[in-house]
């Protein structure tokens, strides 16, 4: 069993964040596991990924082939699109909705949110709304992982939720409750949908 | 008892080396290798050992202080990205002729596809160059695993050895099963000047001994544990495999993963982790397939080796003959095509798609240092501006576009004042403050001694800002040193970069310009990204 995950967004976005979580909840389940990140100097506000792959046999790469990715989880619309040739076929995008426009060829988003829900699995989802309205302006990538937990197969959401809980654990406790909130917020919003 | 810990290849290195007993670690900020070096100095235990491990001024004061420090009989790491073993070379190749007391690994963090950097060249070629051993580790484990090893070796034969990383491993985590700390070696300084005097007639003895000692460091390769020779059920076995095997590979580094995440288990296989290459080993797989495939990251530096080897009648592939793309880094889907393995892209790239480069980020300095230098040379139009490397390089995209040339670091002063010994006018060079102690105060001396015509911005946002923010080694010294350097105290300006002062900086940029001399600005206000993080380290104490 394996589980590949391509994680994208904007540089400061807080993607890797969300992959130190799933990352902490792998390690913590004895989950073999492989994650390359992007550090230096595409971090300043350009488009930044991660290829992280979890599996119950040991992983031989650490980049994810093409078609492979089982879940692509996405702080930004268009960054998802940008990752969907490594979509493998039955595969899902989980993705925020609302575009981060820093460029000034950023295409039309009415056409962009087409492509994006043609596509067979998509679960997407105004995160940064949500957060705001929720009084949970930090934690929108949280919600994300909250929304993609459903998704991840070889982990629970409880098992999640407790990773959430060790990594933000030396930030205080409100912090901790902030982001297990968010997560909460999230995984129900999948569940609804998903009915 | 194992432990287990989730650790970047870079970070793998730097608790090997700590566990290694590591006594300092020598280095230069520089993608894809700055982690290990923040590992270290955040490391309790490095901490307790008392570890040296601040950073250094650049590669070269770093690979001179490391080599220091293996005279005295303890073990140096020194770390740096590939193109800062140009700027260490001299102290580097030099290194292997004087030979070492204290363990010395040399790790190279190579950025094929040039991530961050400004070229793919592959420092495995410095290893050969410099005739010394040369570790490419293929997973994080074995990473850790190699600086002992490293360490160990470079004691017994007396010699750097060079570890080579490249960025999908420098920036990959996995668990890594790490063992127990050896003791740091004691002071015990070299005595023996002949060796370390290179003087034409000690050098031409330690060399003739370098050269010596390449046969046991050949046997050593070919018989590494980080080499593997991988044949199905001992190919020849059932009588008719031998030469019948068709296709094997020689995966070098990380390349063994990708030919693993896709060729069939009984595909014969060669893993090379150690050089120089095992020609025994080479030579072996070569009679047991009918063709070979050379996968390696960066240069086709085996590839070249192994086709010199088995001659022009055996066919072997790799990046020299496109079987794998000539220039980027190694996918595994790159490497299964070139296997014949089809790779499986069912979406095509979206429609709705548009390129998002990395830009400077708001309220940045350099962005009114770029608004303001971009709003005088409206007046020139001739006008040329030399940049450097650091996030600055960023204004050479819109919406700047301020800068014409980027080369290495320290370049845009020297190239500035070749351009004005041309006869160019305005010549600018824009260089950061990390960046000018790294290697742009000789050139400004340079200038200075000549009374080049050139108008250069130290743009100082206090800190080593595109590699995360690492301390800057002349922050507040930056006025002095220009000073001392012979600049004119006339032509020396501090200003702070604000939208609010545009009008004082342009005021002074058109006064310099004018100057037929050196004049240097000082603009000078904290990194953004830095600020933010102090800000909310004092937040999480209060």
């Amino acid at each position: 069993m394996k589980r590949d995950i391509k994680l994208s967004g904007v540089g400061g976005q807080g993607i890797l964040t969300i992959a130190t979580v799933i990352g902490e909840a792998a390690t913590a389940a004895g989950l073999y596991l492989k994650q390359a990140e992007v550090h230096g100097m595409s971090q300043r506000g350009g488009d930044v990924q991660s290829d992280l792959r979890l599996g119950t046999e040991p992983v031989c790469s650490d980049l994810i082939p093409l078609g492979q990715a089982d879940l692509i989880i996405s702080m930004e619309p268009m960054e998802a699109l940008r990752y969907l040739p490594y979509l493998a076929p039955d595969g899902t995008v989980v993705t925020a909705s609302r575009p981060l426009v820093n460029i000034p060829d950023y295409p039309d988003e009415t056409a962009l949110l087409a492509e994006l829900d043609a596509l067979p699995h998509v679960v997407r989802l105004d995160i940064e709304a949500v957060a705001r309205e929720q009084g949970l302006p930090k934690s929108a990538n949280m919600i994300l992982l909250g929304m993609a937990a459903p998704f991840l197969s070889l982990l629970r959401p409880e098992q999640l939720q407790e990773a959430v809980g060790r990594v933000f654990a030396r930030k205080g406790e409100a912090v901790v409750q902030a982001n297990l909130d968010a997560f909460r917020l999230g995984l129900s919003h999948t569940y609804q949908v998903s009915k | 008892m194992s432990d287990k810990r989730l650790l970047l290849g870079d970070e793998a290195v730097a608790l090997g080396a700590l566990h290694a007993g590591l006594s300092g670690v020598y280095a230069y900020p520089g993608t894809p290798s700055t982690e290990i070096t923040e590992y270290i100095q955040q490391s309790p235990l490095a901490r307790s050992r008392g570890v040296r491990s601040r950073w250094c001024t650049n590669e070269k004061t770093a690979m001179e202080a490391a080599l220091g420090m293996s005279y005295a009989g303890k073990r140096a790491l020194v770390c740096m990205k590939h193109v800062g073993m140009n700027v260490c070379a001299d102290a580097f190749v030099n290194a292997a002729v004087t030979g070492v007391k204290g363990g010395l690994v040399v790790l190279a963090a190579d950025d094929p596809s040039m991530h961050s950097s400004q070229n793919e060249q592959d420092s495995r070629f410095y290893g050969k160059f410099a005739m010394i051993p040369v570790f490419e580790p293929s997973g994080q484990q074995e990473a850790y695993r190699m600086m002992a090893e490293a360490f160990a070796l470079s004691e017994s034969l007396r010699l750097p050895v060079l570890m080579r990383l490249v960025t999908r491993l420098a920036h990959s985590r996995a668990a890594v099963e790490v063992g127990e700390a050896l003791p740091q070696q004691p002071l015990s300084p070299d005595d023996e000047r002949t060796r370390w005097v290179l003087l034409p007639g000690n050098a031409r003895r330690q060399y003739a001994s370098l050269v010596e000692k390449q046969p046991e460091i050949a046997a050593l390769a070919e018989d590494s544990r980080f080499n593997r020779l991988e044949m199905p059920d001992q190919v020849g076995h059932d009588g008719c495999r031998v030469g019948q095997a068709g296709v094997g590979v020689i995966a070098c580094g990380i390349a063994y993963n990708y030919v693993r995440e896709s060729a069939p288990a009984d595909l014969p296989l060669l893993k090379l982790s150690h050089y120089p290459l095992s020609a025994r080993q080479v030579r072996e797989l070569a009679a047991a397939c009918s063709r070979i495939l050379v996968a390696e990251d960066g240069q086709p530096f085996v590839e070249e080796q192994v086709r010199a080897l088995l001659g022009a009648d055996y066919p072997v592939c790799g990046r020299l003959t496109g079987d794998l793309p000539r220039t980027g880094e190694l996918t595994p889907d790159c490497v299964a095509a070139a296997l014949g393995v089809a790779s499986a892209a069912t979406f095509p790239p979206a429609h709705n798609l548009a390129v998002r480069p990395p830009q400077l980020c708001q309220g940045c300095g350099h962005r009114d240092v770029y608004a303001a230098l971009n709003r005088v040379l409206e007046e020139f139009p001739g006008a040329r501006v030399f940049g450097d490397i650091g996030c600055y390089t960023l204004g050479a995209l819109p919406p700047f576009r301020a800068i014409d040339t980027c080369v290495d670091m320290g370049a845009s002063i020297t190239m500035a004042k070749g351009a004005a010994d041309a006869g160019l006018r305005p010549a600018i060079a824009v260089i950061g403050d990390s960046t000018f102690t790294h290697s742009g105060m000789t050139g400004l001396l340079d200038a200075v001694n000549d009374g080049s015509a050139i108008t250069v911005i130290i743009s100082d946002n206090l800190t080593t800002g595109m590699t995360g923010g690492q301390d800057s080694a002349g922050t507040h010294k930056y006025e002095a040193i220009c000073l001392a350097l012979g600049v004119e105290r006339e032509h020396l300006h501090k200003v702070i970069p604000l939208p609010g002062n545009i009008p004082e900086i342009t005021r002074i940029l058109r006064e310099e310009i004018a100057y037929e001399g050196v004049s240097v600005i000082i603009p000078q206000r904290e990194c953004m990204q830095t600020l933010a993080r102090r800000n909310r380290q004092k937040k999480g104490k209060a």
